[in-house]
């Protein structure tokens, strides 16, 4: 009898611990997808995973951001994406993520987002977007002022303003040392994000 | 472990047990596969589709033939949900029995205000964020040649005429009468500062009060009546982007004006005043006229705007007092000079509230109130600016000596009510009121006019599917005045032919009361009508925009003047014509490098029997070819825009008509002036471009009309005897602007940052 119950019991602690297993290996399996993703059809493939993931989840804001992640990916990817409904989807993501964590990795997400946005149009979009994007980081530092993806965007910012607009490399520059300074000390939670040592790293080399 | 001590068939049996429910638990022994296709209503594949089993991880995102492929743990009653971007989502529910399930699915696209067709038959938009929008509202103000007069930057757009000698748009072979202003959806009554014989005067509104501007050369909605020709649709700003005071200082004009918005951002109130004297610019810049009295101009104006709860209530009031005097030589005679001045008050009022209502209504009320006084005097004067009186036989002179005074009165109200049908489709409604009351005082005797004019209006959006949509309305009008009534339907359809592409067709009966003028001595007179038939193809990416449209316009009861006898004349409704011809708009930013340039080209093919002419012809405000090239080329580094505008016109026909000695009118001469051309340049400098938080906004800007010093001839005026031909001019051969405009902002990022935390 007491045999038969502790069998359950042990079936039931396998079958949780399963579950939650489950949830760590569906993660493990569509971050590896995600990085070795090379077209727009494979990053939408992963986002949608992780989307399904964050859904049947319901308590998980990882699934959601890089859902959106994978989204912004293939923006950045394709000059023919539809910005602003790509942006409108990126946008409900975080919230759907905010919701449940609000953190400063899902700021540098909305950063990403309002950027792809502003640069449609830039000369209309700048005063909207573009103080949207800035806002965004700013929040973010607030949130969290050791996350180095945060001076990644700033920089990559300034490398793309004109140098008349106050702009430029040597703008730049400081805040990709800064950037690479943090990757060295970040030591981010299990499948939190750890991205943009490489990208730094590669910007810096264009300021010197 | 304790239990595998137990007897093995009992144990094998529990184990397999557990394992099969072990197994049902996480699923590893039952897969089922799970495919199908997606398509679209048209059965064009969706990629990219995401397929879902509600509440699980399994899933898949169809390829790019819409094809589907994986397999799912679960089983029973589950849902499957297929939802793509731009579309409807779609749910089925699913019995997951092992066995493989093939699952096509059809999405149905979802009604996009932004990927829908828009009817652009007959009308351009600018504006900002105005769908199919052909301007923006800072190209009105950078237009070469419009010195931010909004009537002078939609001349550069196909079918308006390049009259100079009168303010107003002719549009498609109508008369300046013919095409009236809406501000927020009210009539603007007296859109121009007063009329001086042989100059064109100004807009009275600035275009930075403005979002959107609507022009339509023809077939506008129900919403709108009495205007023949075209109606210019001004959509006012809404909340400020932040509180600022400005100022902007030239030799010409001064002013200062200032926004506050509140800060919660839910109400925000204004006021602004300038001055224009052209003193110190009429020294430097020599005019032909003899101005005894210089054109001095006062423009006060204040506005509030309350965000409500679904909408919003703007009021915006201006105030105007301007004063001018002039001399010019008499035509029929050899030293005689006429003085003509006009002092003018005009202080109009605007208020509306938009409002979302519950259950998809929507609803639009406005009220307006607006009077303008006109003072006019004119007087023949000998050599020493002496009076010189004519008797009564010599009338032809004696006439040019007068006193006006002319209140124009106009209050009115406007209810519009909308509701959204299915998807896009919407039904809307209402009704419309103008009161109009004008007493004229001319030489001591007083005549005056009132109206009231009721309209009824009904009007529906059809949206078939997204690529084909209809617009049908009829408009009902009454008027006192006239004791007229009339129906006016109003059709326009328009079919997406491709990405980017349309064609549109409009369709509609316009009526419009004879001017006050005319009314004064003939009471009788009924309305004028136009019917407008228009086809226009259109294609219109992000940065290039190309337009082609062809127009027939049939006008009714024009008005005719009447000779009775020497000087007084009456007027019927025997006059009649017609207007055709086909535009042409081309825009484009993307070939060349930081240039924008746009040419619109209008053929207009146009006669008409009305006022003295003595049978059908062409009138002498229409051009038979007209062409606009206007370039703008913006200089990142130096923050530093240039602009030139070129237009062309040929000639316009000329007329002088005499009374024969049947009473009747007869055509003494005729000819076609020569061709018009104008080239007009303007830059402006931007130092605080770029810098997202500038304390102080500066905007520097140069201007200089007719460039190349053409002297153009608009028309001639006759002699009475008709032996005397003067030639129409303008007041001087160039037109120079130099001003700068200052903005400071009270900065309200940190707010914004605050709220998100």
């Amino acid at each position: 009898m007491k045999s038969i119950l502790f069998s359950f019991m042990m079936l039931g602690a396998l079958v949780t611990s399963a579950q939650s297993d489950k949830y760590v290996t569906a993660m493990k399996k569509n971050l590896d997808l995600f990085d070795s993703a090379k077209t727009v059809a494979e990053f939408q493939t992963v986002a949608n995973s992780f989307e399904r993931i964050g859904d049947a989840e319901k308590a998980q804001w990882l699934p959601y951001y890089y859902a959106g992640l994978a989204l912004s990916t293939t923006g950045w990817m394709d000059p023919k994406t539809d910005f602003d409904a790509n942006s409108t989807r990126i946008n409900t993501l975080c919230d759907k993520a905010e919701a449940l964590d609000k953190n400063s990795e899902i700021y540098v997400l909305r950063n990403m987002s309002a950027t792809q946005q502003m640069l449609v149009d830039p000369q209309t979009r700048y005063m909207t977007y573009g103080v949207k994007a800035k806002n965004d980081l700013e929040v973010a530092i607030r949130l969290n002022p050791d996350n180095p993806r945060i001076y990644y965007l700033q920089g990559e910012s300034l490398i793309n303003t004109p140098a008349a607009f106050g702009g430029g490399k040597d703008k730049a520059k400081p805040l990709f040392e800064k950037a690479i300074a943090l990757f060295k000390t970040d030591k981010p939670k299990p499948l939190w994000p750890n991205w943009g040592l490489q990208q730094s790293e590669s910007e810096l080399a264009k300021c010197q | 472990m304790v239990w595998f001590r137990s007897s093995h068939s009992a144990v094998k049996r529990l184990f397999l047990l557990g394992a099969g429910l072990f197994g049902l638990l996480t699923g590893i022994w039952a897969q089922t596969q799970i495919s199908g296709k997606i398509k679209d209503t048209k059965g064009h594949p969706v990629p990219g589709a995401s397929i879902t089993v509600k509440n699980s991880f399994d899933g898949a995102t169809s390829d790019s033939s819409g094809n589907y492929n994986f397999s799912s743990s679960d089983t029973g009653l589950q849902t499957l949900t297929v939802s793509s971007v731009g579309y409807r989502p779609v749910e089925v529910t699913l019995q997951i029995i092992g066995k493989a399930i093939r699952m096509d699915l059809q999405l149905k696209e979802e009604p996009n205000e932004l990927k829908a067709v828009t009817i652009s038959a007959g009308s351009f938009a600018a504006g900002d964020r105005t769908r199919g929008a052909v301007m923006s509202s800072l190209d009105i103000a950078t237009t070469a040649g419009s010195n931010a007069d909004i009537t002078a930057a939609l001349k550069t757009l196909p079918g308006a005429q390049q009259v100079g000698e009168q303010e107003g748009l002719f549009v498609r072979g109508g008369t300046g009468q013919e095409t009236k202003q809406f501000i927020d959806g009210g009539l603007v009554n007296n859109p121009y500062y007063t009329s001086v014989p042989d100059i064109s005067t100004r807009g009275r509104f600035s275009p930075f009060l403005f979002k959107g501007t609507v022009f339509s050369t023809g077939g506008y909605s129900a919403l709108y009546g009495q205007a023949l020709s075209s109606v210019v649709l001004l959509e006012s700003i809404d909340l400020p982007e932040r509180s600022e005071i400005d100022a902007s200082i030239s030799p010409i004009i001064v002013g200062a004006g200032t926004q506050q918005l509140a800060k919660n951002k839910k109400y925000s109130w204004g006021m602004s005043y300038s001055y224009v004297n052209v003193a110190v610019y009429f020294g430097l810049v020599s005019q032909k006229p003899d101005y005894f009295k210089l054109p001095a101009f006062h423009n006060a104006d204040a506005n509030f705007r309350i965000k409500t709860k679904g909408g919003m209530i703007k009021y915006y009031s201006t105030f105007a007092y301007n004063e001018l005097g002039l001399r010019t030589a008499d035509i029929d005679s050899a030293y005689l000079k006429n003085a003509f001045s006009v002092a003018n008050h005009n202080w109009y009022n605007n208020l509306s509230w938009r409002e979302n209502l519950s259950n998809g209504w929507k609803m639009m009320l406005g009220a307006g109130f607006s009077t303008n006084l006109d003072n006019i005097q004119q007087t023949t004067q000998n050599t020493y600016n002496q009076p010189h009186v004519f008797p009564d036989s010599i009338y032809w002179m004696k006439s040019k000596s007068f006193n006006l005074n002319n209140k124009q009165n106009l209050a009115q109200g406007k209810a519009v009510f909308e509701k959204r049908i299915s998807g896009l489709s919407a039904f809307r409604f209402g009704g419309e009121y103008w009161y109009s009351y004008n007493p004229l005082t001319y030489n001591d005797t007083l005549r005056s006019l009132t109206d009231h004019l009721t309209s009824f209006f009904a009007e529906t959006d059809i949206y078939i599917t997204n690529d084909l949509a209809a617009k049908l309305g009829v408009r009902y009008e009454y008027s006192t005045l006239l004791s007229q009534s009339d129906i006016a339907p109003r059709i326009s359809l328009a079919y997406k032919t491709g990405k980017d592409a349309q064609v549109s067709a409009a369709y509609g009966i316009f009526y419009e009361k004879p001017d006050n003028q005319q009314m004064f001595f003939s009471p009788g007179l009924k309305m004028t009508q136009a019917t407008h038939y228009i086809l226009n193809y259109q294609k219109m990416s992000k940065d290039r925009i190309f337009r082609i449209e062809a127009y027939y316009k049939l006008y009714s009861n024009l008005v005719k003047t009447v000779p009775i006898s020497y000087n007084y004349f009456g007027y019927n409704n025997a006059g009649s014509g017609y207007a055709d011809g086909i535009e042409f708009f081309f825009r484009d930013k993307k070939t060349f490098k930081d240039f924008d340039y746009w040419i619109s080209y209008t053929y207009l093919n146009t006669k008409r029997d009305f006022m003295n002419y003595p049978t059908k012809l062409t009138p002498d405000f229409a051009a038979t070819n007209t062409a606009s090239l206007v370039m703008k080329r913006f200089i990142t580094n130096w923050k530093a825009g240039f602009n030139l505008t070129y237009t062309f016109a040929t000639g316009r026909p000329y007329y002088n008509f005499m009374v024969d000695n049947t009473g009747k009118y007869y055509t003494a001469a005729e000819g076609y002036t020569k061709d018009y051309q104008n080239l007009s340049f303007s830059c402006e400098y931007v130092p605080s471009l770029g810098k997202i938080k500038p304390k102080t906004f500066v905007v520097l800007f140069a201007s200089m009309s007719n460039v190349l010093g053409y002297n153009p001839i608009y028309g001639y005026h006759y002699s009475y005897d008709g032996n005397i031909k003067q030639p129409i001019t303008p007041p001087a051969s160039r037109f120079y602007f130099v001003g700068c405009f200052l903005s400071w902002g009270v900065d309200r990022t940190q707010d914004a940052i605050n709220n998100n935390l």
